[in-house]
């Protein structure tokens, strides 16, 4: 086999690997070594390979992902701070033939908006929730979120977590597991290319199970926030492995195939 | 075929809902307003038309849910009484921000707090004034009969779309709760996909490889767009301003003293009038209908013509402040009225009438 040259490989006719066109061209507005630019990366992508973008509606939540809609490059609603599957649920309503989903973080799902996930989940609608965890609120300079370890520190908990006078963290993706309106929970991460493969294939199992009218998926993706949590990217990385993934196992948590 | 019934205005306006084309309907219980919901859950408008009734977990999911409806082109609407209204007013600012076309209802009750249950004017100023944060308006529309619960419902959706703006029809419990002959519209059929995306081309309805994205959202961190959006929103309630104002002038060719009330007050006013003019005074009724817009230019040219004004309202007295800027002291301008969930008689009308402003 012929060698190509550096020159002949950058060519455009040569290149295998490239962005979707379901994500526009306008540089991502997240931190360096965040993780969410690689969750819009593989929710675009799915609907690419679905070929749904025409059919489907988003909705972005508050926090560090408002903007969402500026990057996604499909048809997006922005809803109130935790309102998401509340619109969602609307718009699905509304809609049955379109492919609708909220991308949350976890100030917006689990804290502010718990009413509408859980209701959401109760009522089975058929949408996707794309849950981004990365126990903190980055948008607002790292406050405390209610996914926030014991003893961690936030800018709201200085001192750290103490759980007798802030609470535990949150388990919401456990705790909407057990509704029977939920039909397929999972908890993924996006920090190494083979997780990365199977975030993108667990959402490709939501989307699946959007299509097939089988009820709500849910989806966590477990990040990290090197800005909030004051690490380098590649340190928050191992931070999350050794502290978030025991707290957060990675993992299916309900897979209904009925 | 127009169809006449009997029935009570929250039954009345859910039902013309239904007529108008309705795409959903996104309400949490709450009295004196729960018959909308309960009727609509009765009717299964599913099979009639195809509109969607869904009973959300709360106020603020049904307004939310109304933005994700609105926000797809489509016909929604929500009702609530008081307390209730309160709590939707962060999903008001956002659709008024967005500039969602949407109908709500307020079938008012005493507060503040959890107040009472019986009929009161007391959310003039929220309804009128904004509600929620931020530089909005809504379309404010006041019925004073089971008809114009019915008739407000079709007029609020075509204002809403005509402006892209919520509207807000604000009754009161006795107008939600009372029976009376209604005459209803022929069904309209709720819009198609066509038209949606032909008459709402802003509307998310799937990213088509002929245009751009579509979004909705009230955000725009960059303080100079925003202000140029806010300007938008500003000429827009001008527009409104000049157009839509509508009122019902009773007895006022004539006049020498004059009332202003709405919805409730209004009906037990005409009967005040009636009253007054058997004593042989000339009173005559001025009903806004929107309250905004307010119908400033009648009331100021009337206050060219009477003696007096008096305002009649279920609250401590909230639109007497636009009456008077509407009169700018020409004329004695005075409130009556009763709170608490209370409703005046039109003999203690006629009596306020003589100590505040005949003999005042």
């Amino acid at each position: 086999m012929a060698l190509i040259s550096k020159e002949e490989i950058r060519k455009p006719e040569n290149l295998i690997y490239k962005k979707t066109p379901l994500l526009t061209d306008k540089p991502l507005s997240y931190c360096p070594g965040c993780g969410h630019g690689t969750a819009h990366r593989i929710v675009m992508e799915v609907l690419e390979e679905m070929g749904i973008q025409d059919k489907t509606i988003g909705i972005a939540p508050v926090g560090c992902s408002v903007l969402a809609y500026e990057f996604m490059n499909i048809d997006m609603q922005q809803a109130a701070h935790g309102r998401a599957p509340a619109v969602a649920t609307a718009v699905k309503r509304l809609n049955p033939d379109k492919f609708v989903f909220t991308y949350q973080g976890d100030g917006d799902l689990a804290a502010i908006g718990t009413a509408e996930t859980i209701h959401a989940c109760n009522r089975g609608e058929n949408i996707v929730i794309i849950f981004i965890n990365n126990g903190i609120y980055g948008m607002t300079g790292g406050q405390m979120a209610p996914t926030t370890l014991p003893g961690m520190k936030s800018s709201t908990s200085p001192y750290g977590r103490d759980v007798h006078t802030m609470g535990n963290p949150l388990k919401i993706t456990e705790l909407i597991a057990q509704l029977p309106g939920t039909i397929y929970v999972t908890r993924q991460a996006v920090h190494t290319p083979g997780n990365v493969r199977k975030t993108k294939k667990a959402v490709r199992k939501a989307f699946e199970n959007q299509k097939l009218n089988k009820g709500l998926s849910f989806v966590e993706i477990v990040s990290n926030c090197n800005s909030g949590w004051k690490m380098a990217p590649v340190k928050s990385n191992e931070w999350m492995v050794e502290n978030m993934f025991p707290y957060y196992p990675l993992g299916d948590i309900k897979v209904n195939e009925d | 075929m127009k169809e006449l019934r009997l029935m009570k205005g929250n039954e009345a306006f859910a039902e013309a809902a239904i007529r108008a084309g309705a795409d959903g309907y996104f309400g949490y219980p709450i009295t004196p307003q729960s018959e909308v919901m309960e009727y609509l859950m009765a009717e299964k408008p599913h099979e009639r038309t195809g509109m969607v009734v869904l009973q959300a977990e709360s106020e603020v999911a049904a307004i939310n849910m109304v933005y994700g409806g609105a926000a797809c082109g489509k016909r929604v609407l929500t009702s609530s009484s008081s307390p209730g209204i309160s709590l939707k007013q962060e999903g008001i600012s956002y659709i008024a921000g967005a500039e969602l076309p949407c109908v709500i209802l307020n079938v008012v009750r005493g507060g503040p707090g959890l107040g009472t249950i019986q009929p009161s004017q007391s959310d003039y100023f929220q309804s009128t004034k904004g509600g929620g944060h931020g530089d909005y308006k809504l379309i404010v529309l006041a019925p004073s009969s089971v008809q114009e619960m019915a008739d407000f419902a079709r007029l609020g959706f075509d204002l809403a779309f005509k402006y892209r703006n919520p509207v807000l029809v604000l009754s009161d419990g006795a107008i939600g709760q009372m029976m009376e002959k209604v005459e209803l519209d022929e069904q309209r059929p709720r819009f198609t996909e066509a038209e949606i995306i032909s008459n709402t081309p802003w509307a998310t309805t799937g990213k088509t490889i002929d245009r751009e994205r579509n979004i909705v959202t009230s955000l725009d961190l960059d303080s100079g767009k925003q202000e140029l959006h806010n300007l938008a929103l500003q000429a827009k309630y001008r527009e409104i301003e000049h157009n839509e104002t509508r009122y019902e002038a009773i007895s006022c060719d004539d006049a020498e003293y004059l009332i202003v009330a709405y919805g409730t007050s209004a009906r037990l006013s005409q009967k005040a009038v009636d009253l007054l003019r058997a004593e042989g005074y000339k009173v005559g009724l001025l009903r806004p209908i929107t309250l905004f817009p307010f119908p400033s230019a009648i009331i100021a040219k009337l206050a060219g013509q009477v003696k007096g004004i008096l305002t009649v309202e279920m609250s401590a007295g909230q639109m007497i402040e636009d009456v008077r800027l509407a009169v700018g002291c020409r004329v004695k301008v005075e409130h009556f009225g009763r709170m608490g969930g209370i409703i005046p008689s039109p003999t203690e009308v006629v009596e306020a009438m003589h100590t505040k402003i005949i003999g005042g």
